[in-house]
């Protein structure tokens, strides 16, 4: 099976610092591949290459098995690829709809078309099975961690993303809200879409992830199948790059 | 688009059914609890302020005044109306008094040292409002200037500006009478009650066909009892307002008869409707709103944040020129203090007591006008009660900073309810 979105040898510095050094990775469509590593090893300076946000160095970016060049936001935006940051960005004096549709309105001349964004967007929470929220008009200053989250995530799915990279989606939540967005990020996979997860947190990464990618200092540990590694393996790669014949060669 | 339908949300299926007017209140004591109070404290306000002074000076109750009422308010309560869009996108304009008083110079030069025909004049001075709204939010958005400090420094330059256009403190003064008409001359009594009917017509007519397309489209809609309440209190109201002001007011009406809605009225309700459907029905509003609620969520979002600034702007100075042309209308002329003295605090003060926040992203064009109307009740009450100038600033400069302990106050408590 050819990966959804696969990069190759990606280089990046920044001044007199390398951070990424020939990094590869991949994510396949339906499946969840988790992005671990400690601070500092390069996680979010992946995804940003990837969201177009930082230039490449050197290396490839192929989406669909094709090479693409991602020059900005908008090239990956049109790709299909979504980033939901750890920083949601959301606005809290717009409702949970105008919030999905921020940026992106749909218009029906020069009025808004609000009967068709709320449609919509009411559709789209539907078909993710979310329950939690009371209702769509609401604002997101009166929604709760979790739910904000599931609004992020839901504004990437909305448009027909076809990769969705989540950065700490859980890192400010309680247990059920955790729960809940675990929950969410699974049937995002089991729609289709290749999810990327970044995350610190073990229980999340084995409790969703069918794949484990682990940065070590700018270098890609291995990438594996969640179920042939062990909790402390992965702890080992995160740390010290290797565990047992896994991880970067000396 | 994403178009799987599978296992309908229960919680969002059990709301699509119309929610009944108790609920919809009971949603709003709980938004007003958690610290969202609106136009509350501006209608509460004007209410205990008309109450008091209307037992205290019998005056204030008359037609005269309610009249005046209108075109004491009407300079300031549209540079308001301009400031709550600077404002809503988390910026300040100090300089909108000095702006609304360039561009009333503007105007009086044209009009009589040029001789231009009036609408020419007119044209003129919102041009130049709106040049000085562009160099301003360029100078904000683009070179990364403190609003604060750009429009501080534009407040000193334009009373100078104003000083060189009327020629060092000379008073022009204007004797168009279209120019003239705008502040001191009213509509015939039935052009007003024709003017009511159709507003009330159009109100309840968007209102409806708006419930309606919702409900056949299964959405939630306002119930039909919310919609009858909100149109009979446009009429009342309404209807109230234009009785009074076709009543005859003239101290000798066997001399002059003085009846009708003032002329300002329709103007302020025109710029009302126009802005709040920029406001809301648009992009560009629904951008402003972003813009002041989170600059960083907007930018990812692909919202250009500079432009809708300079745009917010540009909207001020040129609302402050349409205000600064009633203010040359209501004197019929322009000296180096129109638009100078109180008139800025005045306007901040209105759009701020009127419900729009200091911090951004919250507030109305509506919220101007329910503030403008306070101001303006303050002024016109101190008056009749014989308080010279010092009170009635004391009173206003109270009032304001009463408005924004209670938006920083609302701010605190609503990020204490999790509402923020």
């Amino acid at each position: 099976m050819t990966p959804l979105l696969e990069v190759r040898g990606i280089d990046k510095s920044f001044g007199p610092v390398q951070v990424l050094h020939d990094v590869a990775f991949s994510a396949n469509a339906g499946e969840v591949t988790a992005l671990v590593g400690d601070n500092g090893a390069g996680k979010s300076t992946l995804v940003k290459c990837i969201g177009g946000i930082y230039p490449i160095d050197s290396g490839e970016i192929l989406f669909d098995g094709k090479p693409v060049h991602v020059h900005g936001p908008r090239d990956a935006a049109a790709l299909g690829i979504e980033i939901v940051y750890q920083d949601l960005a959301l606005c809290d004096n717009l409702d949970i709809v105008q919030n999905m549709f921020l940026g992106r309105e749909r218009r029906r001349g020069i009025m808004l078309d609000e009967a068709a964004m709320e449609e919509q967007a009411q559709e789209t929470l539907t078909g993710l099975s979310v329950r939690t929220v009371k209702s769509i008009r609401q604002q997101v200053s009166s929604l709760s961690g979790g739910q904000r989250q599931t609004v992020a995530i839901a504004k990437a799915v909305l448009w027909n993303s076809k990769v969705v990279i989540l950065d700490e989606p859980t890192a400010a939540l309680g247990v059920a809200q955790t729960a809940q967005v675990l929950e969410l990020v699974r049937r995002l996979a089991d729609k289709g879409l290749a999810v990327v997860l970044i995350s610190h947190n073990m229980n999340d990464v084995f409790a969703v992830s069918d794949r484990i990618a682990a940065l070590y200092l700018g270098r890609m540990a291995a990438q594996v199948r969640t179920a042939d590694v062990t909790h402390a393996q992965v702890v080992e790669l995160i740390t010290s790059g290797r565990s047992g014949d896994l991880g970067i060669t000396q | 688009m994403n178009k799987v339908k599978e296992l309908p949300g229960d919680a969002i299926a059990a709301a699509k059914t119309s929610p009944s007017i108790g609920l919809s209140v009971r949603a709003y004591a709980e938004r007003v609890r958690g610290g969202d109070m609106g136009a509350l404290p501006a209608v509460l306000g004007l209410i205990v302020l008309c109450t008091v002074f209307a037992v205290a000076r019998p005056a204030f109750l008359t037609a005269i005044n309610f009249a005046n009422l209108f075109t004491q308010g009407a300079a300031i309560t549209v540079i308001a109306m301009g400031l709550v869009f600077v404002l809503l996108v988390g910026e300040i304009d100090l300089s909108a008094g000095f702006a609304s008083g360039v561009c009333a110079a503007v105007l009086a030069v044209t009009l009589t040292s040029l001789g231009l025909p009036w609408y020419v004049c007119v044209l003129a001075a919102i041009v130049t409002g709106v040049v000085i709204g562009v160099t301003l939010g360029g100078l904000v958005a683009k070179v990364g200037i403190p609003s604060f400090v750009v429009t501080l420094a534009a407040f000193l330059a334009f009373q100078g500006l104003v000083l060189v256009l009327v020629r060092e403190g000379t008073n022009i003064s204007i004797r168009d009478d279209v120019i003239v008409a705008i502040a001191t001359r009213n509509l015939p009594p039935w052009l007003g009650w024709a003017l009511f009917a159709v507003c009330v017509a159009v109100y309840a007519g968007i209102q409806l066909l708006r419930a309606r397309k919702r409900t056949t489209r299964g959405l939630v809609a306002d119930p039909m009892s919310l919609i009858a309440a909100r149109v009979g209190a446009l009429v009342v109201i309404g209807g109230l307002a234009v009785y009074v002001l076709n009543l005859e007011r003239s101290r000798n009406p066997l001399l002059t008869s003085l009846t009708g809605v003032p002329i300002v009225v329709p103007i302020i309700l025109a710029l009302l409707v126009l802005w709040t459907f920029v406001l809301h029905r648009t992009a560009f509003g629904r951008h402003i709103y972003a813009v002041g609620g989170n600059p960083e969520a907007a930018r990812r979002a692909g919202i250009p944040v500079d432009r809708i600034k300079v745009a917010a702007f540009v909207i001020c100075s040129s609302m402050a020129a349409v205000g600064g042309i009633i203010a040359a209308s209501r004197a019929s002329s322009v000296d180096p203090n129109t638009g100078g003295s109180s008139v800025l605090l005045y306007a901040v003060g209105a759009a701020v007591i009127g419900g729009t926040s200091l911090f951004g992203g919250k507030g109305r064009v509506l919220d101007a006008i329910l503030g403008g109307a306070v101001v303006a009740v303050i002024e016109n009450g101190m008056g009749l009660m014989g308080y010279g100038a010092s009170v009635k600033y004391l009173v206003t400069g109270s009032v304001l900073l009463l408005a924004a302990g209670v938006d920083a106050i609302a701010r605190k408590r609503a990020s204490a309810a999790g509402l923020r």
